[in-house]
């Protein structure tokens, strides 16, 4: 019996351990390792020659890297802010007591289950000027009528912040809509007491109570902003030339096109990088934010 | 609030736009699976069908030629299936388990773990490709969906686990004294007590990494080759194929049928995104 019953103790404890330390394993010991690939000699295979910091600064000093970190600054920055507005935007129109309010809500957020490889497919039809809307409009007689971003070394990257915008901006919604709905009653009330407009109501009791909201879709966006690879992969797959490529498709282009496992793992590190310089300012804020509560509670 | 005629046809309008906007790419889709080639090439993507056309589905379903292979884009939503629903139920369960111990059972370092979990859910799949590459090649997985499975499980958990986590936690903890006075242990509370409570969170978690790993480009392009692709990698390889002769209606009826099931989804499950979505940000 004691020897059953220890082994029936075992297995429990396995089953309770095992997920959680493979989870949290993996997480450290998979970005140790890029970490310590990034600082070797590896190429087409893993290699741990010491190479100190040499890949990073190959790396750095590449072409495709900084046309990619020029892209992502654009493509970021348009992206988040306008992905943002119109996310608010149609968040505070459907607070409205609208009519259809399921309906517009299902047309906004049905793009966050499409996937980027669709995504991309479908808006590169859409910006191809022999199909798509260059060729519609010239159909209705404006035969001048240019519109060929994805072909364009300038616009390409636009492109892309149309259809990050078309994926994302429904989720933004839905997070502002969350926001607005859970607004106190009674602080609304008490505005109206005070003789407060819907106009004044809006501006300085509701919105200021979605802040929290607001600060979490930025991160969210531009976190993903950081991370884009399949979209721009379908959409114009970092052309023409390597003119709308981004930071993520140069690390995979290092990794297993050019067969330099070291370089690439060194970009993939300084992925990892911008996105704690994103991150970490929210995380103390996140905390900043519980303290603050707990202590008025 | 604005009750005036113009304020409100002003609201519509704008709502009524941005509708147009986010339909377009599915409307396009949806047309021109029934459109011939000539058809769209003569007219643009954006139009009516001349006469529709069924034939697409046949032929992107089980003939047209992909990377040389004719077989149509069957066997690769074959393989999207077969990689997601195991890799969908297991992570989901193995992420109840874990968001169980580390909402009701307090250990020694619960807060690293949560902490190395959120980092889990941030980490870019970029850091994990070199890694997963040797750990495939050594286990005899790589471009395999067994090998598949394994990423995206044991990927999804760091999500499951926060997603379950946060939902365990306002189980009130007088239900578990109770039962632990009963006699009960870790896996009586969890099948009697805590897994009765959850099917609205394990709904939203498999929805949700359903969706994802459907939807997942990176590690099937790397991992896997050939006929062993799941279709987001399929799709990419027939529009390069594509692009030498277009033939946009075969690759919209194709484009269709891969975005399908995530769509019916949420058609379906739409209220669980919602839910899934706001409960991480709005707490």
């Amino acid at each position: 019996m004691p020897a059953r019953r220890l082994l029936g103790e075992g297995l429990r404890t396995l089953v309770m351990w095992a997920p959680l330390v493979v989870s949290c394993a993996y997480v450290v010991i998979f970005s140790l390792w890029t970490t310590a690939v990034s600082l070797t000699r590896s190429t087409l295979l893993p290699d741990y020659t010491w190479a100190g910091w040499r890949n990073y600064t190959v790396v750095l000093n590449s072409r495709n890297w900084q046309v990619a970190y020029a892209n992502l600054a654009i493509y970021g920055v348009l992206f988040v802010v306008l992905a943002t507005a119109v996310g608010l935007l149609l968040a505070v129109l459907i607070d409205q007591r609208i009519r259809g309010e399921n309906v517009f809500r299902t047309i906004f957020l049905y793009p966050i289950a499409v996937s980027f490889v669709v995504t991309g497919t479908v808006w590169g039809w859409l910006f191809n000027p022999s199909i798509g809307l260059q060729k519609l409009v010239q159909g209705w007689g404006w035969e001048g009528f240019r519109f060929g971003w994805t072909i364009d070394r300038d616009l390409a990257i636009y492109a892309i912040v149309v259809a990050a915008i078309w994926h994302a901006s429904g989720f933004a919604m839905a997070l502002f809509l969350a926001g607005l709905r859970s607004v106190d009653a009674d602080l609304l009330k008490a505005a109206q007491i005070d003789g407060a407009g819907p106009w004044r109501t809006y501006t300085r009791v509701v919105l200021p109570t979605i802040g929290p909201i607001f600060v979490a879709v930025l991160v969210m966006l531009l976190q993903f902003a950081i991370k884009t690879y399949d979209l721009v992969v379908a959409l114009t797959a970092g052309g023409p030339g390597i003119s709308s490529t981004l930071p993520a498709l140069v690390v995979y282009d290092f990794m297993f096109q050019r067969g330099e496992l070291g370089r690439g793992s060194a970009a993939a590190v300084m992925l990892l990088a911008s996105l704690t310089v994103v991150l970490l300012p929210y995380a103390g804020f996140r905390l900043w934010q519980n303290r603050r509560s707990a202590a008025r509670a | 609030m604005p009750d005036r005629p113009l304020a409100r046809a002003l609201i519509y309008g704008t709502l009524l736009l941005f509708s147009v906007f986010y339909l377009l790419p599915l409307a396009v889709v949806m047309l021109n699976a029934v459109r011939s080639t000539a058809d769209i090439n003569h007219n643009s993507v954006i139009a009516w069908p001349e006469a529709v056309v069924w034939g697409n589905f046949g032929e992107t379903w089980s003939r047209y030629c992909i990377a040389e292979h004719c077989t149509g884009i069957r066997p690769y939503l074959y393989n999207s299936l077969l990689m997601v629903i195991p890799a969908t139920i297991i992570s989901t369960l193995l992420g109840a388990l874990n968001g169980y111990s580390l909402a009701l059972w307090r250990f020694r370092g619960d807060g690293l773990v949560f902490f190395v979990m959120t980092l889990g859910v941030f980490l870019p799949q970029q850091m994990n490709l070199v890694p997963w590459a040797i750990v495939l090649r050594d286990l005899g997985l790589f471009n395999t969906i067994s090998g598949l499975v394994l990423i995206h499980v044991v990927q999804g958990m760091s999500f499951t686990t926060l997603f379950c986590r946060n939902y365990y936690v306002s189980i009130p903890p007088d239900l578990l004294k109770a039962a632990r006075i009963d006699g009960a242990g870790f896996f009586r509370i969890f099948w009697r007590i805590v897994l009765p409570l959850s099917p609205p969170i394990l709904v939203v978690t498999a929805i949700w990494q359903f969706t994802g790993i459907w939807n997942e480009f990176l590690f099937g392009v790397t991992f896997s080759a050939g006929q062993n692709q799941p279709i987001t990698a399929a799709l990419i390889a027939l529009a390069v194929h594509v692009s030498e002769a277009p033939q946009y209606g075969l690759q919209s009826a194709a484009v269709l049928l891969a975005a399908a099931p995530t769509l019916l989804v949420y058609l379906f499950g739409g209220r669980y995104f919602v839910r899934g979505l706001t409960s991480g940000a709005v707490k």
